[in-house]
């Protein structure tokens, strides 16, 4: 259903140097750097998989993500989401996603969430009666009746994720991608934000691929992981035979993030 | 359009939540328009004419140009402050929803207290008209508000094209005062105090002269000739927004293309 | 003296690496330094002359106030000052061994210092160069010159400290839009900078000698032409240090007040 081919993707950056000659030079002429973010990765995703994608920060996590959802397009390589290129016709390619970015909101500070739900319905165009059935499931999913009425700016860290997530689902999205969705929050949220995620993922046949540094999350939610680094795959399989590969037997209490760690020393990334 | 409203009624919903402060807003930004007004009445006062042009007959002008730097910088504060858009990968978000680009930068940034100095110039065109000596005429009226219309499509396309440089670079944005700033302080005087560079720069590349200097002398009744000409001149100014567009939808297609 | 030198090198530093914002200002500058000249050129017409300033002298303040804006133009606002007042970022600050006072004024001295000696040269060249009567004239005298030099660098030391007043304001109201924009247009308007205050009615005039503003531009700006002789420079030297001696006295003073207070209350 998601398919990646061969997909490289080359940035031009400009260099900044140490010192005041060197700035001073650079006022003049400026050198550039080509950073590879992306280096042939392939890979597919089936629909209803929920898939981890891992690696340390400026592996290519977030590139990945923009290609699939539309956003950048690749300097070499062919990519497929339903049938399409996402980028060949980015309107009627994300009427079909819903995205998280984790770190920003996408509701307005100062007013109630529903007035931010009702901005999106219409954006999305989501006819009034879909709009009230989705609505009805989310706010029951996610429990947010307690706090629908209030401003974002009075939510807690948790609720604001929970009411983050049910508004990239209310156009009925068949893929979510979710960008560390469980960053900043507590223990109790996290679970509730996990389980949510398996909900939508089981109940409405949602594909969700999610990326995040917290192994809890990879270990509760996903069927398969991907590990990047350096613009590369590196491993693409069950999260189970990553473990037992990188844990010895008299090592059994060895915590996810150790592992991960030394994945990530394994790979030099 | 609806989509646009639905942003618009949201953010003012939300630029009215905390009421003390707004009301200071709303008051500081009324001095501004104020002040340099002050400014410019006291230049009057000082040296009674400008290039024969009287006061009243530059509040017209100025009148004109608040007006549609207002409207402008209200409605399109989205690509005035676009930079931030750029610089917080805010902008990933506009290109992950199914709606053009335009209307959703647009929809970011509506900014009521922006209106102030467009109350302030009604004051001022109403001392113009009442003190100065327009012969009105139906023509002239048309002339008036195509002048405004034609204005903030103007500054909203100079607005635009600000925004489509940070695709490129977020630094150096400053430059852009030149156009929407310095043109609504600077160019409210008659044109033809320029040289002849800034003139020709002011009627063909960004047509400012086209909603202000001709109309105006037709409308003050120093040349005359086809009355409807000049009334409908403002609006093929306005046509200006066309490249701006252009411009836009090839910044975005850089953005898509490079990213960050 | 030695942690000052350092932040002055970085905020030097900071301000190269940023070559686009650089030409972007200085564009800025010239072009609207260039657009008031052609505007006053009108006004003054035939004559070049009112009410004892000569367009000459009004060309040169001019330029010189275009070269010179990071140093006498209150309205340039430090966003990371403002961001950590209105977001609390302030109370790490308050956790570190210094005098707050100091600090900040510190910090935005050398950012608006570096700022100006960054961005000055290129307009004064061009002004040099342009053709009469749209030029900067050279100075009055040596003993002008000199007086410009000390009196503008006061009219810094005294920007800061009324800067340094209003961000001590909002760090009382936290609201940053309103006080910015009311005090910005009163000092840009008081301090000459709307129009030169040889131009402004008598009573306008008398009424800038009680406020501290004229110090911070318009003495600098026409001490330079000489259009302000020696002995009223000096006055006005004077003038600065006492106003400088007073702004920072009471900036200091509250903020010790508000400091000791947030701590009490636990921030």
């Amino acid at each position: 259903m998601i398919s990646f081919q061969d997909i490289n993707m080359t940035y031009k950056v400009a260099k900044r140097q140490q010192g005041l000659r060197a700035a001073l030079k650079s006022i003049v002429k400026r050198d550039y750097t080509y950073v590879e973010a992306l280096k042939n990765v392939s890979f597919s995703i089936e629909e209803g998989e929920i898939i981890g994608y891992i690696g340390p920060n400026g592996a290519g996590k977030s590139t990945t993500i923009k290609i699939l959802s539309g956003i950048l397009v690749p300097t070499s390589g062919d990519c497929s989401v339903f049938g399409k290129r996402p980028w060949d016709n980015r309107i009627a390619h994300v009427k079909n996603i819903g995205v998280v970015f984790g770190q920003r909101t996408q509701l307005m500070w100062d007013i109630p969430v529903i007035d931010s739900f009702e901005l999106l319905r219409d954006i999305y165009r989501v006819q009034t009666a879909d709009y009230k059935k989705n609505l009805d499931e989310l706010v029951e999913i996610f429990s947010l009746s307690e706090f629908i009425n209030t401003p974002v700016r009075q939510l807690s860290l948790g609720q604001r994720m929970r009411c983050e997530i049910a508004a990239s689902l209310l156009h009925s999205p068949r893929i979510l991608f979710l960008d560390e969705p469980t960053i900043g929050l507590d223990a109790v949220s996290k679970v509730a934000v996990r389980n949510f995620i398996k909900r939508i993922n089981k109940e409405n046949d949602v594909t969700v691929m999610l990326t995040t540094h917290d192994m809890g999350d990879i270990d509760a939610l996903t069927d398969r992981v991907m590990l990047i680094g350096k613009g590369q795959i590196l491993y693409n399989g069950s999260f189970e035979q990553m473990k037992s590969k990188y844990t010895n037997i008299d090592e059994q209490s060895r915590t996810i993030e150790e592992i991960i760690a030394e994945v990530y020393e394994d790979f030099s990334i | 359009m609806k989509l646009y409203f639905k942003y618009v009624r949201l953010l003012l919903k939300s630029q009215t939540q905390y009421k003390a402060s707004f009301a200071l807003l709303l008051f500081s930004q009324f001095l501004y328009p104020f002040v340099s007004f002050a400014g410019i009445y006291l230049l009057f006062e000082r040296f009674g004419n400008i290039h024969g042009w009287t006061m009243f007959e530059v509040f017209v002008s100025y009148a004109v140009i608040v007006m549609s730097f207002a409207v402008a910088e209200c409605f399109s504060r989205g690509f005035d402050q676009f930079s931030n858009m750029i610089r917080t990968g805010l902008f990933d978000r506009v290109l992950v929803r199914p709606r053009g680009t335009v209307v959703q930068v647009l929809g970011s940034g509506f900014d009521i207290k922006r209106l102030s100095p467009f109350l302030f110039s009604v004051v001022v065109l109403i001392l113009a008209i009442v003190f100065g000596d327009i012969q009105w005429t139906f023509v002239r009226a048309v002339m008036l508000f195509n002048m405004i219309v034609g204005g903030t499509v103007i500054f909203s396309g100079i607005y635009m094209l600000q925004a489509t440089v940070s695709f490129w670079t977020i630094d150096g944005l400053e430059f852009a005062n030149i156009f929407t700033h310095g043109i609504r302080q600077h160019a409210i005087y008659p044109l033809d105090i320029f040289p002849r560079g800034i003139t020709i720069f002011l009627t063909f590349i960004i047509p400012f002269g086209t909603i202000t200097y001709f109309p105006l002398q037709y409308l003050l009744g120093r040349i005359d000739g086809m009355g409807w000409l000049y009334a409908f001149m403002p609006l093929a100014g306005a046509l200006f927004i066309v490249p701006c567009i252009l411009a836009w939808r090839f910044g975005v297609r850089k953005y898509t293309s490079a990213g960050s | 003296m030695k942690p000052y030198i350092s932040l002055f090198r970085v905020r030097l530093l900071n301000g190269l690496q940023y070559r686009a914002a650089a030409f972007g200002g200085l564009a800025t500058q010239f072009f609207w330094g260039l657009m008031l000249v052609f505007i006053f050129a009108a006004f003054y017409g035939e004559d070049g002359y009112s009410n004892g300033f000569s367009f000459s002298d009004l060309v040169t303040y001019i330029w010189l106030q275009q070269a010179f804006l990071a140093f006498i133009f209150l309205y340039d606002w430090d966003n990371e000052l403002l961001e950590m007042i209105t977001t609390g970022g302030i109370s790490y600050e308050l956790c570190r061994p210094v005098n707050l006072y100091q600090v900040w004024y510190v910090k935005l001295f050398s950012k608006r210092l570096a700022s100006g000696l960054l961005r000055f040269s290129p307009t004064v060249l061009i002004g040099l160069l342009l053709p009469y009567p749209y030029n900067l004239s050279l100075p009055h005298s040596p003993l002008a010159f000199l007086l410009f030099i000390v009196t503008l660098f006061l009219a810094l030391t005294l920007l800061v400290a009324i800067a340094m007043l209003i961000y001590i304001s909002i760090f009382k109201t936290m609201h940053p839009g309103g006080s910015i924009m009311i005090f910005g247009v009163i000092g840009e308007f008081f301090s000459g900078l709307t129009i030169p205050i040889p131009l402004m009615p008598l009573w306008l005039q008398n009424v800038t000698l009680y406020l501290p503003f004229r110090y911070t531009a318009d003495l600098p700006l026409r001490v330079y032409s000489g259009h302000i002789g020696t002995q009223e420079a000096l006055m006005g030297i004077a003038m600065q240090i006492f106003w400088i001696t007073i702004l920072v006295t009471v900036g200091a003073l509250i903020m010790k007040r508000i400091t000791r207070l947030s701590v009490v209350q636990g921030g």
